[in-house]
């Protein structure tokens, strides 16, 4: 990594007023000082959060190193976007761009958009279907694995230029990373030591997968939501529980969720993912939200057109609730009848983009594809209950702008990261973020 | 002449009359006249680009009666929970493309401005009316409203129609 100029000579000054420290010593010092900036994590372990830790810029590039390209799978798309052979969609891993694309032998892969020569995008498009990969700039051409196939004027023009003698074509392909596809969904990796997929996510979360997309997909539409605040803010509160029926007025309201239905979270062993479900038919408390005198609930409040929220029993186990999110910012949804993917993308430390996939099953009727069409009122930037979730996080980053030194309370049901309970009044699923977040980090 | 077609002027006028009034009634915040403009067995729905050139029926915001524009008010007064903001729509090129079944298809370029309570400006959208519109009487209402959005991404959230 380059050292910065100033970080080195101020530096330096140091080492002149202590000078037994040795050259080789300092300056693996300083290398360290830059890759792990000091986040004084505080002593309540993972329930108290550094306000630093959604501003900070090196904190953003650490990230990007080891957790986006570290020991983690990250989903790309779906399969059904790349139905053919050359098929492809162009995306990012943390901010990364890759290519995720079908080979002419029907394979998926997952590829680093950046051309080996000098770095420019290989794929502009957004999506699109094609034989090779070939970089505009100077038509260094890939096949569909990244191999390079071939160097524009690479034997020079009449004796004159061309590349040296030595340079070998094996020797610069595109960067492909391992990708597996299960249900429908692509993930890659940059690591070579992660676990398989389904072993990485455990049984619970992929028994949640299996029930939600295992019947198949059929998308029914796709859109995104730029959120003026950091990535790992949007993750909390996909994780938070405790939020939902509280900032959601409207959910409380229409008893689509309220956390005195039986209900629970799930997470998986290292507390890394994490599901909230709940079951409507079992509210079992109706006056605790009328008695607390929340602002969620509000009498007389009557849909015009309830329709909005009629469903159908969907699931043999009764769930009408199912929050899944897999490490570290992959979600799957099923509010109800509406079901949806969504990848909340980091797009520097105070932005972030949430691309989201509304689906349907290949079985529906067309009753109830109507009824999920209905229903997806409810979900993306114009949701009824979604859209809160849209600003919530631009206003924490604005409050937490300054005294940095401080940290947020997240004690709702423990400090620690138990095991699955029962009941949602509780934030532990937000701590098992943070504790793969400290396990990648190596904070 | 590309797809236009020649109708009265009075009913050109009416037409783009009530496009006019629609959108001075969205950005003076008289929200509630906003289901009026439309029929009751009406649809209202906003769409990307993307999705409605793939014809795929999943948008950001899909009402299939007048009763659902009426919620939608009802939940931006009353259950939302958003930062105060106003609209100010731009709207050009009003074309009268066709009339069928009783009902005229008409297409309208529009930008908006979003202007936040701390005077944050931004263009927020810009895309393009589909309508068809009828006559109840003498007066002309929005049958279908498709709103398709050039832009995929919504910044921070949508909550007031467009």
């Amino acid at each position: 990594m380059v050292v910065p100029i100033s970080r080195l000579s101020k530096s330096i000054t140091v080492e002149c007023r202590v000078p037994a420290v040795s050259e080789e010593s300092l300056y693996g010092e300083i290398m360290d000082q830059g890759q792990t900036p000091k986040i004084e994590w505080p002593d309540d372990g993972v329930s108290r959060i550094p306000y630093q830790i959604y501003t900070d810029p090196d904190t953003y590039g650490n990230e990007q190193k080891r957790i986006f390209r570290g020991a983690i799978w990250s989903f790309v798309c779906t399969e059904q976007e790349i139905e053919n052979p050359g098929d492809y969609q162009t995306t990012y891993i943390g901010d990364t761009p890759v290519i995720v694309l079908r080979d002419m032998e029907a394979e998926v892969q997952v590829i680093v958009n950046r051309c080996a020569h000098r770095g420019n995008l290989v794929c502009i498009n957004r999506e699109g279907n094609t034989k090779d990969l070939t970089c505009v700039y100077h038509n260094w051409r890939y096949d569909l694995q990244g191999n390079l196939k071939s160097v524009a004027f690479g034997k020079g023009i009449g004796k004159s230029g061309g590349m040296p003698d030595d340079f070998d074509r094996a020797d610069h392909g595109l960067h492909r990373l391992k990708c597996e596809v299960y249900k429908g969904l692509i993930f890659a990796t940059f690591s070579d030591e992660v676990a398989p997929l389904t072993d990485w996510l455990g049984p619970e979360m992929v028994e949640n997968i299996d029930r939600v997309v295992g019947r198949g997909m059929v998308l029914l539409g796709t859109y995104s939501q730029y959120m003026p605040n950091n990535w790992k803010l949007y993750m909390e509160n996909v994780r938070d529980s405790y939020h939902a029926s509280i900032l959601h007025m409207f959910q409380a309201t229409f008893r689509l969720n309220r956390l005195s239905m039986k209900g629970g979270i799930k997470l998986s062993e290292n507390g890394w993912h994490h599901i909230s479900y709940s079951i409507a038919e079992t509210d079992r408390d109706e006056d605790q939200y009328d008695a607390k005198k929340l602002r969620a609930v509000m009498d007389g409040y009557e849909l015009a057109d309830p329709t909005l929220v009629k469903g159908w029993r969907e699931f043999e186990c009764g769930t009408t609730l199912a929050i899944q999110s897999t490490y570290p910012n992959f979600v799957i949804q099923q509010i109800s009848n509406s079901l949806a993917l969504r990848l909340c993308l980091p797009k520097g430390p105070e932005e972030c983009e949430l691309l989201w996939w509304v689906f349907g099953t290949p079985q529906d009727t067309e009753e109830q594809q109507e009824v999920r069409i209905k229903q997806s009122n409810m979900i993306g930037p114009g949701g009824v209950i979604s859209m809160e979730d849209g600003v919530v996080g631009g206003w924490i980053q604005r409050g937490t702008k300054r005294d940095q030194e401080k940290t947020t309370i997240v004690q709702m049901g423990g400090r620690g990261v138990a095991p699955s309970q029962e009941g949602r009044a509780t934030e532990v699923s937000i701590r098992g973020f943070w504790q793969g977040y400290r396990d990648c980090m190596g904070l | 002449m590309d797809g236009a077609v020649s109708i009265g002027t009075d009913v050109q006028f009416q037409i783009e009359r009530m496009i006019t009034d629609y959108a001075h009634a969205i950005d003076d915040d008289r929200l509630e006249m906003w289901p009026e403009f439309f029929t009751d067995d009406c649809s209202y729905r906003i769409i990307n680009r993307e999705n409605y050139a793939k014809g795929r029926r999943v948008g950001i915001m899909d009402c299939s009666s007048k009763g659902m524009l009426r919620d939608r008010i009802l939940a931006l007064r009353e259950a939302n929970v958003y930062e105060p903001h106003c609209y100010r729509h731009l709207q050009s090129g009003i074309r009268i493309v066709g009339d069928k079944d009783g009902a005229y298809q008409v297409e309208t370029s529009f930008m908006i401005v979003r202007t936040m309570q701390e005077g944050d400006m931004s263009l927020f959208c810009a895309g393009k009316f589909i309508d068809e519109i009828v006559f109840e009487g003498s007066l002309p209402r929005f049958r279908k409203r498709i709103v398709v959005t050039d832009s995929n991404r919504i910044h921070t959230l949508i909550v007031i129609p467009i």
